[in-house]
């Protein structure tokens, strides 16, 4: 547990004057509060004794004084020790999303996001729990123990040592009930999220469910499983009925202990009525700090678990850096690529072979081939995405990690396969690549991916929200919005992975025309699926099975007679079903 | 983006309507509720007479040096105890016993209505949200019930009866006492306001949080590549900050609250201190009656701080059951009639009468929206059709229609001269054996994925149906045969395999009528042997509409069905159709000529499992 928590230690560092501080309020609340006992003690003695009126007023006066001062300290206490660890949650979550920032895609293949938000919402919240709650009621269960222990001990050693003898037991009993409570309710949340596994397969396959008129055997099925849910449930709850009647049944017990024990001691003389009834309002002041001990063990260990998980998140280096290879000086990109003889296979699988393929600045490049031939792979590799091995991949001449990963990627624009936007503006979500821009620029960019049309009719223009709270586009609207968004950027490489797929072939034709003038002179790679996309290309690549099968423009493609010559055969009866 | 919003949305604290109904499912364990109000009234008076034996301890024994009646008092405060305990015990355990009792009538009620709803409505809910509904929204009502109701009551009790008790002892001072109340509940109303103002404020920058993550999770790649890391961290640094703010607002209610209701309790004591020793003085109250006063006025504000608490159970109840009662809300749009037609034994014809159809929700789809098109054509009984055509043709949709997973907006589908609409909806599924392209395993073992829930399939019927799919082999091969366990949608099971065990799942219901959508992935050689022939035999003797994918399984028909654009654009055999040289000739020579060279004995096209792009 203690190795889980390390990496939590520069944070809490961070605050150690406010925790000082935090505790010293702790302290002097704790320490202000025993007074108030104290004075009900000599008040009632003194009224035992038959005082003077003038008297009478001078001691609830105290009290209230004793509560005024103890509430600013009690204030200052929640406001610092609980207000630390919502500064200390804000770091975590912030450098853990920073860390994010940096780590490749490699990383985000093998975690989920589901996982990885849940890390940076609950388990961040289970660390703020034990940084915050946890510390504040250890503090302050310590510092009232030892307060109220060494004032009922001076009143009455032995009535003080016999009415706690319950109370280590209201420790025990809350420890043992609670690893029984904690066991079972385990087997109660592995059941559930049986429960809750069965209910979306029903869910996703309901279309199964309906066909084969399982709907009642369903909520059969569904039913026996919460039934015995329940009845789990029910195991927990018998534990759970006892536990705080059990509680207060212990501590009750103190209070007979001194009731009755503290009650001969009045009589025999050896205590006065005010420190009998002093001592039961010590009594009751360590109570709270009981139960609160096991609670807080309890937030001690969930909080170390999540920081535990937390730290397989920073601990993961990120892998594509700029290293010590990398040049400061490294001369702009101008958009010549080469890649030699490269091989790349990716958790073992080979998915590239001996590619060698040169793209000069200007060319326009076309990959065709097959789902799962290795096309989005070869062009990821040129924003590294993935990492290509050392020599093999090369713009400009240079290895490409000897330019600074920053200025490699500011020169490139990209349109991913699936066109991811995000839930802001169109205009924001077009000026997504760039720190500055104005209206026409964003104006001239969608003139280029042809969607300017489209947005005037959206209804408000470039300042539409993009998703749910905005409007739903098309699919080919979205990725005339991706186009824009790499066009902006002014890149000296463009790589349109598929990223014509649902735009109609007449506004294809006249976006690729378009970018035929803004691409002068730079390099523009596309992958595509459609004949229509690529006949124009300076250089056609067919890629098979990880390897270049066919290579060359499309009348040398066609003369081949291969998988390119077969394609646009296909891509012609296509045309000729839309017509019929 | 909306989900979220829609998810955290917190309505009223309270809703007479929904508590009326949310009422309605605690009738059934009435009986339950009354015993556990029993024991809460009970406890409540128990707690009551504590400071009382402690009054009666003082005054009659401690002050008239009466060892042997303390005895006594500690005895009665120890019985007190005892019956505390088991009364508390009791209680929990009936009003917890009670709240599983309710979840799981919710539970069930909830999943039985969507086993009921139709796909459409499945088609604009995602699985994730109506999974919330089942779990979480139920867990929230179960705080109300279990945790929250009965409390309250033994709260108001507790009060109830301390009142009583100090009244009876001294009424004077009592009252005095009383004088601190309206301060406490005017700062808990206060404290309540700002407390629920910024729980709002934390749950909306919570949500904000999640799905600022689940994007920029999701879309990491892009934020790489488009150089945005440092603003992305700006953003969430701004969203991170508001949820910080947002918890200081809330550090500073309950840091404020918790002090000035001790100021308060301890104000209250004051009075009593001076009050009440003034009487002392004069001898019109016993020492022990101001000791119980003070005892009693720590207990007094506690239940009053707790109601205050369970605010928030309330709030979160309310805003779970309007949504559970939205979901339960939903209509049924396609039900069985009320006197529906009889089946019985059917032959197994099937004819579409000028049926057009739309997902679109609008009474006048526009031509773009309608997805079929005056589909008219008629199944004789037994024999096989196969659908052909271009992707968007409305094949899947036709499939759809025929189980009534949708209802037609104009025309009629009949199954042996029977409106399906006048039919049984369990009735007329139950004619059909259906695979589907993608075939879905359930998580269980092998048996039960071909079995599912029917309980009069047994299990000769299982293993020959296994052996008719040529699925036997295989299955014999696993360690635990038919009991072998497959997980998580079958991701243990190859292609080919869950294609059989989709037909032996068919054939072991022994369905009139094959539905059968053709998946279109490769199988090797052996493979699409066996399929091949498992295909022929769950075709024989059964009226079969399939989705052919296959070139085998199209020449197999009797006749094929050529749909384009919604629309059936021709009907014929194989050859006939090629003669046409229409819709059919081109799609031949788009999809299914390759096969040719593929029949075997010729090898199928090379098809590594792991091969190129990474998902």
């Amino acid at each position: 547990m203690s190795e889980n928590l390390k990496p939590l230690w520069p944070y809490v560092k961070r605050y150690r004057r406010r925790i000082a501080l935090g505790f010293v309020c702790v302290i002097v609340t704790n320490a202000v509060g025993m007074a108030f006992p104290w004075v009900l003690k000599v008040a009632i003695d003194d009224l035992v004794r038959a005082l003077t009126t003038e008297k009478l007023l001078k001691y609830p006066l105290m009290l209230i004084g004793i509560t005024l001062v103890q509430a600013v300290f009690r204030f200052s206490m929640r406001w610092v020790l609980i207000g630390i660890s919502r500064d200390i949650e804000y770091d975590l979550r912030n450098d853990l999303f920073s860390h994010l920032l940096k780590l490749s895609t490699r990383f985000y293949h093998h975690n989920r996001t589901g996982d990885l938000m849940s890390k940076a919402t609950n388990d961040v919240a289970a660390v703020r729990m034990l940084v915050g709650p946890g510390i504040m009621y250890t503090a302050n269960t310590v510092v009232a123990t030892v307060l109220a222990l060494a004032i009922m001990l001076h009143l009455d050693s032995r009535l003080t040592l016999l009415a706690l003898l319950p109370l280590p037991l209201v420790s025990v009993a809350m420890r043992y009930l609670g690893s029984l409570i904690h066991d079972r309710f385990e087997k109660i949340q592995a059941m559930f999220s049986d429960i809750s596994a069965r209910v979306q397969e029903n869910l996703s396959g309901i279309r199964v469910v309906k066909s084969f008129c399982q709907e009642d055997a369903e909520i059969e099925t569904f039913k026996r499983m919460n039934r015995e849910y329940v009845e789990k449930n029910l195991g927990l709850i018998r534990i759970w009925g006892t536990f705080y009647p059990s509680l207060e049944f212990l501590i009750g017990l103190a209070f007979v202990v001194v009731l009755w024990l503290g009650g001969l001691q009045v009589i025999s003389g050896r205590i006065s009525l005010g420190s009998f009834v002093a001592f039961n309002t010590y009594l009751g002041m360590l109570v709270w700090p009981m139960i609160a001990f096991g609670w807080v063990v309890n937030l001690v260990e969930r909080g170390a678990a999540s920081m535990g998980r937390i730290n397989v998140i920073f601990v993961t280096p990120a892998d594509i850096v700029d290293n010590d290879v990398t040049l400061s000086d490294a001369p702009p990109i101008r958009g010549d690529i080469e890649f030699r003889n490269l091989t790349f296979a990716y958790d073992g699988h080979p998915i590239l072979r001996n590619i060698n393929l040169r793209i000069s600045r200007g060319q326009r490049v076309a990959i065709v081939g097959h789902t799962g031939s290795g096309k989005s792979t070869l062009v990821q590799l040129i924003p590294r995405l993935y990492d290509a091995p050392p020599g093999t991949l090369f713009v400009d001449g240079r290895d490409i990690r000897e330019y600074p990963l920053e200025a490699l990627r500011s020169a490139i624009g990209y349109v991913p396969q699936e066109t991811f936007l995000f839930s802001e503006t169109v205009a924001e979500n077009i000026s997504f690549g760039v720190t500055h821009t104005t209206a026409e620029e964003i104006q001239r960019v969608a003139e280029v991916s042809h969607l300017h049309a489209d947005v005037r009719e959206f209804p408000k223009q470039f300042e539409t929200l993009v998703g749910e709270r905005g409007i739903t586009l098309s699919g080919g609207q979205k990725q005339r919005t991706a186009i824009s968004r790499a066009v902006l950027r002014d890149p000296k490489i463009l790589i349109l992975d598929d990223a014509l797929s649902s735009v109609d072939t007449d506004t294809e034709e006249r976006i690729l025309r378009e970018l035929d003038v803004v691409m002068r002179n730079r390099t523009s790679i596309l992958i595509s699926h459609r004949v229509s996309t690529v006949k124009n290309a300076d250089q056609i690549v067919v890629l098979h099975q990880g390897q270049i099968a066919e290579q060359g423009t499309h009348q040398e493609l066609l003369a081949h007679e291969g998988y390119y010559a077969d394609l646009y055969r296909k891509q012609l009866l296509e045309e000729e079903l839309e017509q019929i | 983006m909306a989900s979220f919003h829609e998810e955290e949305a917190l309505g009223k604290a309270y809703d007479h309507r929904l508590m009326v109904r949310l009422l309605a499912y605690v009738r059934p364990y009435w009986l339950l509720v009354g015993a556990a109000l029993l024991c809460i009234l009970i406890s409540a008076g128990l707690a009551a007479i504590q400071p009382f034996l402690t009054k009666v301890a003082i005054d009659r024994y401690i002050l008239q040096h009466n060892p042997g009646g303390l005895r006594w008092i500690g005895l009665l405060f120890l019985a007190v105890l005892t019956v505390g305990f088991v009364l508390q015990f009791a209680q929990t355990v009936m009003t917890q016993w009670m709240g599983q009792r309710i979840m799981y009538d919710i539970r069930v009620e909830i999943f039985s209505h969507l086993q009921r709803l139709q796909l459409k409505f499945f088609d604009k809910n995602p699985v994730g949200r109506l999974m919330t509904r089942v779990t979480t929204d139920v867990d929230a009502l179960n705080e109300l019930f279990a945790s929250g109701l009965v409390t309250v009551f033994g709260d108001l009790l507790t009060l109830l009866a301390i009142m009583v008790v100090i009244l009876e002892l001294n009424w004077r001072l009592a009252l005095l006492t009383f004088t601190v109340v309206p301060l406490i509940i005017m700062t808990t109303t206060v404290f309540r306001r700002k407390a629920r103002q910024s729980y709002r404020d934390v749950r909306a920058a919570v949500a904000r949080i999640s799905a600022f993550l689940q994007e920029h999770v999701s879309g990491m790649s892009v934020i790489q590549l488009f150089n945005r890391e440092h603003r992305s961290f700006q953003q969430f640094d701004e969203i991170n900050e508001r949820h910080r703010k947002a918890n200081y607002d809330s550090i500073l209610a309950y840091a404020v609250f918790y002090p000035v209701v001790e100021i308060l309790g301890s104000t209250a004591v004051a009075l009593i201190i001076w009050y009440g020793g003034h009487e002392v003085l004069k001898n019109i109250l016993t020492m022990g009656t101001l000791v119980a006063f003070i005892q009693y006025s720590q207990r007094f504000f506690r239940p009053i701080q707790d109601l205050s608490e369970k605010y928030n159970i309330l709030q979160a109840a309310m805003a779970s059951s309007e949504r559970i009662f939205k979901l339960l809300d939903t209509p049924v749009t396609i039900a069985s009639p009320k006197e529906p037609g009889i089946a019985g034994e059917i032959r197994g014809e099937i004819e579409f009468q000028h049926a057009w159809f739309s997902y679109s929700d609008s009474a006048t789809p526009t031509d773009e929206e309608w997805v079929l098109k005056d589909i008219s054509f008629k199944v004789k009984p037994g024999e096989s059709v196969a659908i052909v055509g271009h992707t968007g043709a409305g094949k899947t949709t036709l499939m759809s229609l025929l189980q009534r997973f949708y209802d037609l907006n104009r025309g009629a589908i009949l199954l042996d001269g029977l409106d399906i609409r006048n039919l049984d909806l369990g009735d007329l599924r139950c004619q059909y054996g259906v695979v589907l392209q993608d075939v879905f395993i359930f998580s269980g073992t092998v048996e039960s994925n071909i079995r599912l829930g029917t309980e009069w399939i047994d299990e000769e019927q299982i293993q020959n149906a296994a052996v008719d799919v040529n699925l036997y082999d295989f299955i014999r091969e696993l360690p635990n045969g038919f009991k072998e366990e497959v997980r998580e949608r079958g991701h243990t099971l190859s292609v080919g395999q869950k294609q059989l065990m989709a037909f032996a799942r068919a054939l072991a219901h022994d369905p009139k009528i094959l539905i059968l959508d053709e998946a279109t992935s490769s199988v090797d050689t052996e493979t699409e042997l066996k399929i091949r022939e498992a295909l022929a035999r769950l075709m024989r003797g059964r009226t079969s509409i399939i989705i052919a994918h296959r070139l085998s399984t199209i020449q197999n028909c009797d006749r094929i069905i050529v749909m384009h654009k919604g629309q059936v654009r021709e009907i014929g055999n194989h050859q006939e159709l090629l003669a046409r040289r229409g819709i059919y000739y081109r799609l031949y020579q788009l999809q299914y000529r390759d096969q040719e060279d593929r029949v075997p004995p010729a090898t199928a096209l090379p098809n590594p499992a792991y091969e190129g792009n990474i998902p």
